[in-house]
């Protein structure tokens, strides 16, 4: 499919790389969006104020004040015709889950049955899921995060929760997401982790970002319990999630 | 020593907001910020502050403030009505609205209802010593961030005041109401025009719709004539929302994102809001009617760039305001506090 730029008004263009989920349209975006991001950083683009990645398309926000659509879009469309590498190497995090409190876990019973797999198997196929921050978008710091195991895909609840506590983990199609805050959701709840998705007293508050690889690593409720001190505290350094290669 | 504005009296809807946070919309993290850029600026300009310094955001009825400080200067842009209180027994003095005053400790300011339209702006010279959050003091109450608490001001406030007192100088006014335009509100069709059928756009393009009672910061939501998607559908795999967005959902009704609206949205976008009518559009109150008509990214952008030269005419034309109140509070504050300065 080839790439069109769609109107959004005269403080924004889309450059819409496709229109539906798939890696390889996920990566021209993240490709796009990191040579802005580069450019501007050695002063060019003038007028570009951000960009918005999405599972498919790249929202370029600009200054209307500051530059037009007809000089932006032909230094956008020599960007995408130069070829967009794979954004630069991307973090790899390791998200501790509990699995094991039926508290955390309200639908696991539920997904075992309606994959017809045991609770055990069900969490050893999101702990062997390799994950990919695709967006970040609905709620601060919400990461859709995709490449759940093909046995674990179903549609999200028929009937959404109304709260739905935060840091909770839940699966719905080929993503898995971790709620920031506390809100109404209609995923299906396996965990959760004793991280913050989005956290304020951080100058940098929001967790994952968007290109990152992320598995999880299943937690006891005891070591639960130990991180969320630290996590309440503030003295968890988030580099240590980091799985160095 | 610290100087605070109090609030003794919350208004219904009173936010602190600035530009708002950009930079950080490719982490879910919404813009925010002033729903009318224009009466925002107006604000700052007749305090005397810099564009952008957070002001506070009245929405439909305002606060009463209590000046803990030597003196402030204060200005409400907007179709508001305002009373100074010199004190606990004294009886309320009207004031104007659209210019700058000059405020002594333990007296109070009373903003009453905005007429006419959802937000007024009131700006305090030196700003409000609160330290921004990602860049920004703009308060996102569905997350809990910026402003004061992440939420709107309550009773019993304290808005910590970077100024202990006022500048010395003259009090401003607007010259004349500054022109939102009026006629329909002017949309760029896109992104997703392929998403609605042609009787679909005539629709959206020729019929009249009022805001409904779902209208607040995150947007409006309009009631009229349902708009026909095309085969397509009105769902898309989700992507980026632009300020003044306009999706519609599978019932047909066109909502308007404005700027507590999400980063990314799955529902087809039949246009957007041109930025020049944002403000005009985010100032409207729940049964006020409007119809949309198209225009070019180019015309949009020309539109927007000759509303920026008219606000800075606008605020190069400010002109200077007699005290008022019945007390002459520059010449009070002139004699008591700064003997000897000459005013221009």
């Amino acid at each position: 499919m080839s790439v069109r730029y769609l109107n959004c008004g005269d403080t924004a263009f889309s450059v819409e790389f496709g229109t539906t989920i798939a890696p390889e349209i996920n990566a021209r975006v993240m490709g796009l969006h990191a040579r802005i991001t580069a450019e501007r950083a050695a002063g060019r683009l003038a007028g570009v104020v951000e960009t918005i990645p999405s599972m498919r398309s790249l929202m370029v926000c600009y200054d209307p004040l500051t530059a037009t659509r007809t000089e932006l879009q032909p230094a956008i469309e020599a960007l995408v015709s130069g070829g967009l590498d794979a954004a630069a190497a991307s973090r790899t995090m390791s998200i501790p889950c509990c699995y094991d409190d039926p508290e955390f876990a309200p639908d696991l019973a539920d997904v075992a049955q309606r994959t017809g797999l045991s609770t055990e198997d069900v969490i050893a196929r999101h702990l062997a899921s390799d994950f990919h921050v695709y967006v970040l978008g609905f709620m601060p710091g919400l990461a859709y995060i995709v490449g759940l195991a093909k046995e674990l895909e179903l549609p999200r609840r028929s009937q959404p929760r109304v709260h739905v506590p935060r840091s909770s983990v839940g699966i719905a199609m080929n993503m898995t997401t971790i709620y920031p805050f506390d809100s109404p959701g209609g995923w299906n709840l396996l965990g959760r982790t004793p991280l913050r998705m989005f956290d304020q007293r951080r100058e940098q508050p929001v967790l994952l970002a968007p290109g990152d690889m992320v598995r999880f690593r299943r937690v006891s409720r005891a070591e639960y319990d130990g991180i969320t001190s630290e996590v309440d505290a503030g003295t968890l350094d988030w580099a240590t999630l980091e799985v160095r290669a | 020593m610290t100087a605070h504005l109090v609030v003794e009296r919350a208004g219904l809807f009173d936010t602190l907001q600035d530009r708002g946070r950009i930079g950080f919309q490719a982490l879910g993290m919404p813009v925010a910020g002033v729903m009318d850029r224009i009466a925002f600026r107006l604000a700052n300009a007749l305090v005397g502050n810099a564009d952008d310094l957070a002001v506070i955001e009245i929405g439909v009825m305002g606060p009463t403030l209590r000046v803990e400080a030597d003196s402030v200067r204060l200005a409400v842009v907007g179709p508001v009505t305002l009373d100074l209180m010199a004190g606990p027994e004294a009886a309320a003095k009207p004031l104007e609205a659209n210019r700058s005053h000059l405020l002594l400790r333990g007296q109070r300011l009373r903003v009453g209802m905005v007429d006419g339209v959802s937000t007024a702006y009131l700006a305090i010279e030196g700003g409000l010593a609160v330290a921004p959050f990602m860049g920004s003091l703009a308060t996102y109450t569905r997350a809990g961030i910026g402003g004061v608490d992440g939420r709107k001001l309550r009773d019993g406030d304290t808005l910590p005041l970077v100024r202990t007192a006022a500048s010395p100088r003259a009090e401003r006014k607007l010259g004349t109401a500054f022109d939102y335009g009026r006629g329909p509100i002017r949309v760029v069709p896109g992104p997703q025009v392929d998403h609605f059928s042609d009787a679909g756009h005539a629709t959206f393009l020729g019929s009249e719709y009022a805001v409904s009672k779902e209208a607040d910061r995150m947007g409006i939501r309009f009631e009229g004539p349902v708009i026909a998607h095309s085969d397509k559908g009105p769902d898309i795999v989700s992507d980026g929302i632009a300020p003044g967005s306009i999706q519609v959902p599978g019932a047909g009704l066109p909502i308007v994102l404005l700027a507590d609206r999400q980063t990314v949205g799955g529902y087809a976008k039949i246009a957007t809001v041109i930025s020049a009518d944002l403000p005009r559009l985010g100032r409207m109150l729940p049964g006020q009617k409007v119809t949309f008509a198209a225009v070019t990214v180019a015309e949009a952008e020309a539109l927007r760039r000759d509303q920026e030269k008219r606000l800075a005419q606008a605020v190069a034309g400010l002109q200077p305001a007699l005290p008022e109140g019945g007390i002459d509070l520059t010449a009070l504050y002139e004699r008591n506090l700064i003997d000897g300065v000459v005013w221009a």
